[in-house]
Formats: structure tokens, sequence, C-alpha cells
């Protein structure tokens, strides 16, 4: 059996959560004062996810970067992996939000999508 | 000189949600003067998600959540002027300012809506110790050099302040592969969302010492290191358990101030807690005509409660401006007794009448550190009134008492209270009025009394 702890994120209580897994089965949620803690740390069991946000390079544009996402949310263990493709992306200006920068980032099949304006010089 | 009906100071979220909202009240002539090359203010460097879940009900990052804004602003055809500096407004909404291109000039107003934003606590505010070496930013500095300009600060990273910039700060830092050796707060709590303790430190491993600060900076031309100790409830240094950490950046997070100058300037009156304004229920500061919104009133933790606040202040500037037209001094001609006519300017009314003027004054007390707004007219105000506040600690099983005079009117029970979350409390105008004789409402945080 093993012990996962968490701080509930939905508000300032921010409750120590604790759940109890065996194998791929949650035995047990504690610690949580209400529903939302309880659904929050069976996410973070069993499916953690972020958006990842960062800049990539931006080739004569107004500015030298420009601020990208991963248009969904990808796995927490894939962060560092997405990163490392995410820092060799470069575009071309003009640039507009929504701009598709990069494909399946790191095998998630997610995108890595343009997230400001940036107009050329 | 040229005229406007309403010029707005700032083109970040409080300015262009208060110029839409005016121009979707009825109001024509509208200037948005920004500093800043480009519209949006901060949200442009703010490139992590979770802005806009209140008003989009999504998960927008702040470049997105500005756009939004932006392109609404340009379909109503709002006239901006961007690399303009405003230097001077006068209590008779003389607006003067400077860009390259139209060099200084002078635009009378008939209303004008503060929205300068804030300001980061810099080192200066804090007496730390040591040399002043290089590699010393306030947090949101840096986020602009990593975020806008694609520069690294630096490679080893300590935090001071655990305020939220200092917290995306330090998963930013770490992403582009800096190593954040620690994360200090002199408080014995984080005035940070949850939301982000969890998913930019935790999350990285990155520790979180509460009760901690910087006693001593090291380095001569480059930051070399910082110590660190511990603090007593004072928040004084213990001696015996400072630690060394090298590091060549460390970045302060430890506050933001409404950046008021120009109000300052033009004689406003500042609330001493808030640092901004203050304000009646129409978010008009006592330079009448002269309404403000958003972080240059009080720094707010969403930017969703700015926008909502913004539109409001729009919406109040419109009002005032629509009302002081219909009271213009308005040529009348009379017929003398013997044919002679003449002509008269009808009584200025730009002085409010009495019931207009009387205010209630709000009063923070026992834990509540603010009010915005600090007064309400019964007369002039809407249905409803939503009164924003902070707490000065963190309160657990408390309650929200609201007293007319003597009087508890509201008691709002909480499971847990925080100085780094916003609370608020809605004040009804028929509740209002039927107490015509109160002269003030207290709002209080009070211990919950165990049910027999």
């Amino acid at each position: 059996m093993e012990l996962h702890k968490f701080i509930c994120i939905n508000c300032p209580l921010g409750c120590s959560l604790q759940v109890e897994v065996e194998g791929a089965d949650i035995i047990s949620i504690s610690g949580n004062t209400c529903k939302r803690g309880e659904v929050y740390a069976r996410n973070e069991v069993t499916n953690p996810v972020r958006v990842v946000t960062s800049t990539i390079k931006v080739i004569g544009g107004e500015q030298g970067v420009v601020s990208v996402k991963t248009k969904d949310p990808v796995p927490k263990d894939k962060i560092a992996a997405c990163m490392e493709e995410i820092k060799k992306i470069t575009v071309k200006a003009p640039v507009h939000i929504k701009d598709v920068a990069a494909k399946n980032i790191a095998g998630t099949k997610t995108e890595v999508v343009v997230t400001k304006e940036v107009r050329e010089i | 000189m040229t005229d406007y009906e309403l010029v707005i100071i700032g083109g970040g979220p409080a300015g262009l949600a208060a110029g839409i909202s005016a121009r979707k009240n009825g109001i024509e002539r509208i200037l948005i003067l920004e500093r800043d090359k480009e519209l949006g203010g901060i949200l442009n460097q703010c490139i992590h998600n979770g802005f806009g879940l209140h008003t989009f009900q999504e998960e927008l990052t702040g470049p997105e959540y500005a756009d939004r804004y932006i392109q609404e602003v340009r379909k109503l055809r709002i006239e901006c002027r961007l690399n303009t500096m405003v230097l001077d407004i006068s209590p008779e909404r003389k607006v003067t300012a400077v860009n390259p291109s139209d060099g200084m000039f002078e635009i009378q107003a008939q209303a004008v809506i503060l929205a300068m934003g804030c300001r980061e606590r810099p080192r200066g505010a804090l007496n730390i110790p040591g040399y002043r070496p290089a590699g010393i930013f306030s947090a949101g500095t840096a986020q602009r050099l990593v975020n806008i300009e694609g520069y690294m600060p630096g490679k080893e990273v300590v935090i001071l302040g655990s305020g939220d910039i200092g917290l995306i700060m330090a998963r930013r830092m770490t992403l582009e592969g800096a190593s954040v050796k620690a994360v200090a707060e002199l408080m014995p709590y984080s005035s940070g969302l949850k939301r982000n303790i969890v998913q930019c430190l935790d999350d990285y491993g990155i520790p979180l010492m509460l009760s901690h600060t910087v006693v001593r900076i090291w380095g001569k031309e480059r930051l070399e290191g910082i110590t660190l100790a511990e603090v007593d409830e004072k928040g004084r240094p213990i001696p015996g358990t400072e630690e060394e950490i090298s590091c060549d950046t460390l970045l302060l997070s430890v506050g933001l101030i409404p950046e008021n100058e120009l109000s300052k300037d033009c004689g406003i009156v500042l609330d001493p807690s808030t640092k901004g304004p203050e304000v009646n229920e129409s978010l008009e500061t006592t330079s009448e005509g002269i309404f403000a919104c958003g972080n240059v009133l009080h720094v707010h933790d969403l930017v969703d409660y700015v926008s909502e606040e913004a539109e409001l202040a729009g919406k109040y500037a419109a009002q005032y401006i629509k009302e002081s037209k219909a009271s213009q001094p308005v040529e009348c001609i009379k017929e003398g007794k013997n044919g002679q006519s003449a002509v008269y300017r009808k009584e200025d009314k730009s002085s409010r009448p009495a019931e207009l003027i009387r205010e209630i004054r709000l009063i923070p007390e026992s834990g509540v550190s603010y009010t915005v707004p600090q007064k309400i007219s019964p007369a002039r105000m809407p249905e409803q009134v939503t009164v924003r506040f902070r707490v000065r600690s963190i309160f657990h099983r408390c309650s929200v008492g609201v007293y007319f005079g003597e009087r508890c009117i509201v008691q709002k029970k909480r499971l847990i209270m925080a100085p780094g979350e916003m609370e608020s409390i809605m004040l009804s105008r028929e509740k209002l009025r039927e107490f015509p004789e109160i002269k003030t409402i207290t709002i209080r945080i009070e211990e919950q009394m165990e049910e027999a």
C-alpha cells in the first residue's frame, strides 16, 4: 500500500490530503473538509496534469520571444520533456494567438500554441 | 488643448475594461493613455495560465486575457495613445502628458479614470544590510526580463517573499534551467494563493521557508550569496539560526503598492491602509469627476475582480459625464415686464443636493484591514454595493460581522479567512434606507461562539 500526501488547492484552507493507494485502486481519501478536496485528491493520484507555459524565440518580431502554452494539460511527469522541446522552437514574426508552434509535444499528442500577438518589424 | 469626455490613465486590464464599459454606456469621446509601447499592462508578462476563470469560464494566460479586451477596445474604436506618460492631472481634470510624436500636450477631460496599477516594493523598503551588487531584482522585473525581453537574470536563485509573483517566478526560473534554492517568507504563512504554492513550489520540490528572512547580502560586483535566518513572532531574526546560501540572483516578492504619484499631486485623499484613493460607492475619489479602479485603488489577487471593478468605474464615470451635461448652465430667456428680454444663466447644479452628499463611512475593525469603498451615499447607491476588504491575519472558524452603528445586521460564518484572499460582502440600498440615522457601518471579524 502506498500513501500520497497533497495540499488541497481549492480554497485557502489548504487541507492536508492523504490518499491510500493499493496498486491502481484508491483505498481511502482523508484530510479533506469538503467534496472538492476528494475530487482533487483523486485526480492528483490517478492523473496529475498541468498546462505548461513558456516562451519561444521569434525572428524579426517587435519582441525577441513570444509566450506559448500547451493547448491541453500534459501529464505532470512530461513537463521537463515538454520544456526541452519547447526551448528548441523558433518562429518567424508575425505570430498570432492560437498559431500552432509545435505538434505532439514530447509525445503528449498536445499542440504548443502561441498566446500573444507579435508584429513584424 | 483637446477636449475629451473621458480620459483613462493606463491601458492595463483596469483601463481597458473601464474604457469598454464607458463606451457601452454611451460615451463617445474616450482616450486611453498608456506608458508602454503596447496595451495590456502587466498581463503581457504574466504568461502563466489561470486568468479569466470568473470572467470567461476558461483558463487563459495573461496575454490572452489582455487580448480579449484589446480586441474589444479596437472593435469599439476607442482611441489610445501609446508611449505616453501622464505628467499631471489637475483637480479641474486637465491632463498633461508627453510622448515622442506629440511632444507635451494638454487635454481637458470631463471625467478621468485612474487605472495606473501598482508597483513592487523595492529592496530599499526592506533594510537588508550588505553591498548593492548586481543580481538583486524585484520578481516582476525578472518576469519581464525572462518573458518579454528573453533574458535569464541568473542561474542560482533565492526568492524572498512568497507573494504570487515570487511563486510564479520560482517555477518559471526552474523551467528555464535555473536552480531555485528556497523561497523565504517572513510571515508564518504565505500571502500567495494555495494553487501557486502547490503548482509552483511543491511540483518542483522548492522549499518554502516560513518565518525566515534574508539578513545579509554577500558579494560586491555580483551577488555571491545571502544569509537566511529564522525570525521570532515579532519578525526579529533569531541569533544562531543563520544559514548561508550561495546564489547569484535574489528575487524580491515583498508586496505591491498602488502607484499614486499623480493622484497625490492632484490632491486626492489616499487611504493609508490601501495606499490607494479613498472612494465612494461610485468609485469616485475625493476629487469630483475623478474615478479609480484596479490595482491603483487597492491591490487585487485576481484580474477578474479588476475587470469587474473597472467595468463599474466606467459605468459610473459615464453616468457622471451625462449628469454634468444635463446640469450644465443653460442660457434661458426671460420675458421682462415691458417686453424686454433678459438672458440669465440657470443655477449651476454642480454642487450636489444635500441628500446626495450625505455619506456613511465604512469602518474596518478588529481583524479587517481596509474596505473599498470607504464611504457610501445611500441616495446615490445602486440596489447593491459590493464592499471588498482584506483581513489582517489568518482566522479560523470566524464570522464577518456588519454593524449599522451598534446594530449587527449581517453575520456570515467562515471556515477560514486569510490576508492573501480578497473578501467581499454586499450591502443593499433597501437595508440601508431602513436606518436613515446611521453615520457609520463597521465590519469586523469575530470569533465564532460554540453552539451549546
